[in-house]
């Protein structure tokens, strides 16, 4: 099939590529573009380690075609450090918490964290999980998953949100 | 205990920064694409052969490079399981040879019968559609049993009666005279006690690593190179050796990261076949991933068994004798046989041996037409630790018995020394069970809970439940235990750590950096590990497999370290002869008996690279052979609310307290009990792959239809631990990374008797199940 070109935003960058029109984002990302930070576990949208932010909504980039992220902004988990090398409170988080085993679902969990983290809202552990539970995790047991996002979101609160009182 | 300096600090994973910043690379992120693409065409039939295929259509499909068929490739049969090998002096250890890269032979739904390699995977898709298959059918056998009396054509015909093996160990006729006993059975009929007898299943459970199995082969200097999602690089460098008949020298296998194995990627899958088609197509870059569908039945999973259990018991709340026999479906190749259920019955003897007079334990492995089944973490205990739980869970409840004050009088203890083990291998050097369960105990609130929830009305009701568990450290005496670490001073003083072991998410390198800073006298951060293995230049070891690397490749590390901590000390003598003898190593610096400092580390680093006259680059390389073995132990006490119309079970509260030795890493280890528990948990409500008895065909191979338990399945988790100092262990330590898994499902089995007072035996107690036995029971 006839390739086309996208023109969208990724990590902040104006990118322009070939793609074939019946491939999906997280092909591009990963075969063109060599962004293989975001993770291909199921290819169908069951486990979510393929999460990406475009327009700043969380995404199973496995499901979207690429041809839909034409003149999008899209953000992958190599275009959340900071320029100046420093991680995000998300990723800082989940070292700190030791939420990281095998680390393949990772990129994907903090993907959907930072879009939890961006809203500057602050959330209950229950509200966590269900905000989370499109994430399948083999390794931890979500249990220090959990504590990093619960951390980094409080920690956020403080930076961008109400810095609200918790009162769960 | 003694408090060490690097052992026992809670640090962070050197692994978390790559992991957290999307760097961390594995197999799929290094392949060089666009590369050709391979993917195999399964046979839709359960049982028979292939008659002929015809890939005419399919080789015209554009993009379409080769279509390899069954009728294309070596009739060479080789093992895949990740065990060790063994050279001539004891060849009758090694594992048999069943599997062969393509195979007319159909043995089960989906076997692999013909492979396309494409430009790219739509063109391959498109091939295997156009692939014409015509088929002989024979009827499917997926019961064991039934498998045993015989099918026409043997389902391999290495075993014509379809039995892998069968063993059984008895207490001795010396033994059982002593109480006046000839047979075991004689024990277990004694009217002078209580008899029950129980039968218990447990499903095929599927790993579920969130990252597929995924190779790409290419030729390089003569070689096949494979870069492979495994946790056996070494073995897999071997098995494609075989496989395509070539010498194991020819071939290099690279492991990257892996995205979780769980025993999966300790079997070998289809690497051979990729370097086989690399080969076939002159050394030309090849991938081949397996879809998520693919996984649950053209992989490994657990060994679903049955159970027949019989026991006497005194009123003094002692066990008398038990007897388990086990049925173990192997499904159509034998993968890792026979091991698995023998570690089932052997844990159920384990667990609760104290007091027995007499015991047997006898099990069966059997071919049938069923899916590929292998190890999976706990290999085989579970499922023997549920049905000894399920035992114990009865016994206390038919008696009005307290479950705990029940397991404790009974359960394995400090000392004990498995009489069926060769050279009594297998023993409890250190056992704080009894510690455990008291925090356990504790924690739940137990006397207060079984109070409350005690004479319960209505169709909402809470239990609280406890199953104790063992597990065995690594394989030693059962098969051969090596493992080769080798350490590197570095120009700066900081030391280079290189393991045949592998980092499969579960920690290692992380560890090993600490006990190798331990061995050798300098901080974890000195220590750079190279995580991945490359065959052509990793030291050897089998790999990720039975909790072993901490406690064999741990002895490695050791030895290792204070190898090079001796090199150090004697190149800093030979350096500086007026310090004296009994220099020490310590604060990045070297120390003379006096405690005056001879020179900084670094700058005797520096010296051991260029000095003129005496440079000498010092490294250690150690092969640890272990003979020893540890037996860890533990509990899991849970609290839940079952919902009976519903057959919904909700654990509220859990918590697993352990017995691994002293905590190389504390912080790890509890990443360990939470992961496990979450499988466990899995395994006890939801998870069980279901195939069609008819077809052999799998009947839920998406995660949609196969459960595993997300974010809002499982509640807070809480591992606690109680060490102790074992002394066969490196630095004290015994097996970590299964036992997790083993407890949590027969707690909440036992919370479920206690909510309801029904008996469920057969796991996972999915909501049908559930709803089943409360309706049998007139509860709804």
């Amino acid at each position: 099939m006839a390739m086309r070109i996208l023109k969208c935003t990724i990590n902040g960058k104006p990118v322009e590529v070939g793609y074939d029109p019946r491939e999906s984002l997280l092909d591009t990302l990963r075969d063109r573009l060599h962004l293989t930070g975001t993770k291909r576990g199921c290819e169908v949208g069951e486990c979510g380690a393929c999460t990406v932010l475009i327009d700043g909504v969380a995404t199973d980039s496995c499901l979207y075609l690429t041809d839909w992220a034409q003149g999008k902004d899209i953000l992958t988990i190599e275009g959340v450090q900071k320029a100046d090398g420093s991680l995000d409170p998300v990723q800082q988080a989940f070292i700190d918490e030791f939420a990281v085993q095998c680390g393949f679902c990772i990129p994907g969990i903090i993907m959907s964290a930072i879009e939890m983290e961006r809203t500057g809202k602050t959330y209950t552990r229950d509200e966590i999980r269900k905000q989370l539970s499109g994430h399948l995790c083999r390794c931890t047991g979500y249990e220090n998953i959990v504590n990093a996002v619960e951390k980094a979101v409080d920690v956020m609160d403080g930076v961008v949100g109400e810095g609200t009182e918790k009162s769960a | 205990m003694e408090q060490l300096r690097e052992v026992g600090r809670p640090i962070t994973r050197v692994d978390a920064y790559d992991k957290v910043t999307g760097r961390a690379k594995f197999t799929d992120d290094l392949c060089p694409k666009p590369c050709l693409e391979a993917r195999i065409l399964h046979s839709t039939i359960g049982n028979g052969r292939v008659v002929s295929i015809d890939t005419t259509e399919a080789k015209k499909v554009p993009g379409v490079v080769a279509v390899f068929t069954c009728f294309d490739v070596p009739d060479r049969p080789y093992p895949v399981a990740g065990h060790p090998w063994y050279a001539d002096s004891h060849a009758e250890k090694r594992d048999l040879a069943d599997r062969k890269l393509l195979d007319d032979r159909i043995r089960i739904y989906g076997d692999n019968i013909a492979v396309v390699v494409a430009e790219d995977t739509v063109a391959c898709d498109r091939a295997l559609r156009k692939i014409k298959v015509e088929y002989e059918e024979w009827p499917v056998v997926y019961d064991p049993k039934e498998s045993l009396k015989g099918t026409e054509h043997p389902v391999q015909d290495i075993k014509p009666d379809n039995l892998v093996a069968h063993t059984c160990a008895l207490t001795s006729p010396e033994n059982l005279a002593k109480y006046g006993y000839k047979t075991v059975d004689d024990a277990i009929n004694d009217p002078a006690y209580h008899h029950i007898a129980i039968h218990t299943e447990t499903g095929e459970q599927s790993q579920v690593h969130i990252e597929t199995c995924t190779s790409f082969c290419y030729m390089e200097g003569g070689k096949i190179v494979c870069v492979a999602s495994t946790q056996i690089p070494h073995i897999m460098r071997r098995v494609i050796g075989q496989a395509l008949g070539i010498p194991w020298g020819d071939v290099r296998v690279i492991k990257p990261y892996i995205g979780g194995g769980f025993g999966t990627k300790q079997d070998i899958h289809y690497e051979p076949l990729n370097a086989w088609i690399c080969q076939q197509l002159g050394g030309r870059c090849v991938r081949l991933e397996l879809s998520r569908e693919e996984l649950f039945w053209d992989t490994s999973g657990r060994q679903p068994k049955s159970f027949d259990v019989e026991a006497s018991y005194g009123d003094d709340m002692l066990l008398h004798a038990r007897s388990i026999r086990g049925w173990s479906n192997t499904g159509g190749y034998i993968h890792h046989g026979h091991a698995l259920v023998l570690n089932s019955v052997n844990s159920f003897r384990w667990l609760y041996h104290t007091n027995e007079v007499a015991s047997r334990s006898e099990a069966w492995t059997v071919y049938t037409n069923g899916p590929h089944t292998g190890a999976m973490r706990a290999y085989g205990v579970p499922e023997g630790v549920w049905t000894a739980e399920c035992l114990m869970g009865d016994i206390a409840h038919d008696n009005g018995w307290d479950g705990v004050e029940f397991r404790l009088k009974n359960c394995i203890r400090e000392g004990f020394v498995d009489e069926f083990t060769p050279g009594g291998a297998v023993a409890a050097h250190t056992c704080t069970l009894p510690q455990c369960v008291e925090k356990g105990k504790e924690w739940i609130h137990w006397d207060e809970k079984k109070r409350e929830y005690a004479n319960q009305t209505g169709p909402i009701r809470h239990g609280v439940g406890v199953a104790f568990f063992v597990y065995k450290t690594a394989v030693a005496p059962f098969a051969l235990e090596t493992a080769t670490s080798r350490v590197t001073l570095n120009q700066d003083g900081s030391v280079q750590l290189q393991m045949g072991a592998t980092e499969i998410g579960q920690g290692a390198d992380t560890v090993f950096s600490q006990m190798a800073a331990e061995a050798i006298g300098v901080d974890t951060e000195d220590v750079h590990i190279v995580s991945f293995q490359d065959t052509d230049v990793a030291p050897y070891d089998a790999g990720a497999y039975a909790s072993r690397q901490t406690y064999v490749s741990g002895t490695a590390v050791k030895k290792a370290g204070l190898e090079l901590r001796e090199k150090i000390l004697a190149f800093a003598h030979r350096l500086y002869p007026a310090a004296g003898e009994n220099l020490d190593l310590r604060d990045h610096a070297i120390w003379d008996a006096t405690g005056r400092q001879v020179c900084t580390l670094a700058s005797l680093a520096l010296e051991a690279y260029y000095n003129v006259d005496a440079n000498d680059q010092l490294s250690a390389y150690a092969t640890a052979n272990v003979h020893t073995n540890a037996i860890a132990t533990g509990c899991t006490f849970a609290d839940v609310t079952v919902d009976m119309p519903l057959g919904k079970v909700t654990v509220n509260r859990i918590i697993s307290v352990q017995d691994n030795g002293r905590l190389i890493n504390p912080k790890l280890v509890e990443q360990q009990v939470h992961g496990g528990m979450g499988q466990s948990i899995g395994f006890a409500l939801s998870e069980e792959v279901q195939v069609d008895p008819k077809t052999g065909r799998v009947l839920n191979d998406t995660l949609l239809d196969y459960k595993i338990p997300t974010m809002m399945d499982l509640p807070d988790l809480k591992a606690d631990f109680v060490e102790s100092d074992d002394p066969t262990g490196p630095y004290g330590n015994k097996a970590v990374g299964e036992t997790p898994i083993i407890s949590p499902a027969p707690a909440i089995r036992d919370a479920i008797l206690d909510a309801t007072g029904v008996k469920f035996y057969h796991m996972p107690m999915t909501p049908q199940r559930l709803v089943e036995g409360f309706k049998r029971e007139g509860l709804i």
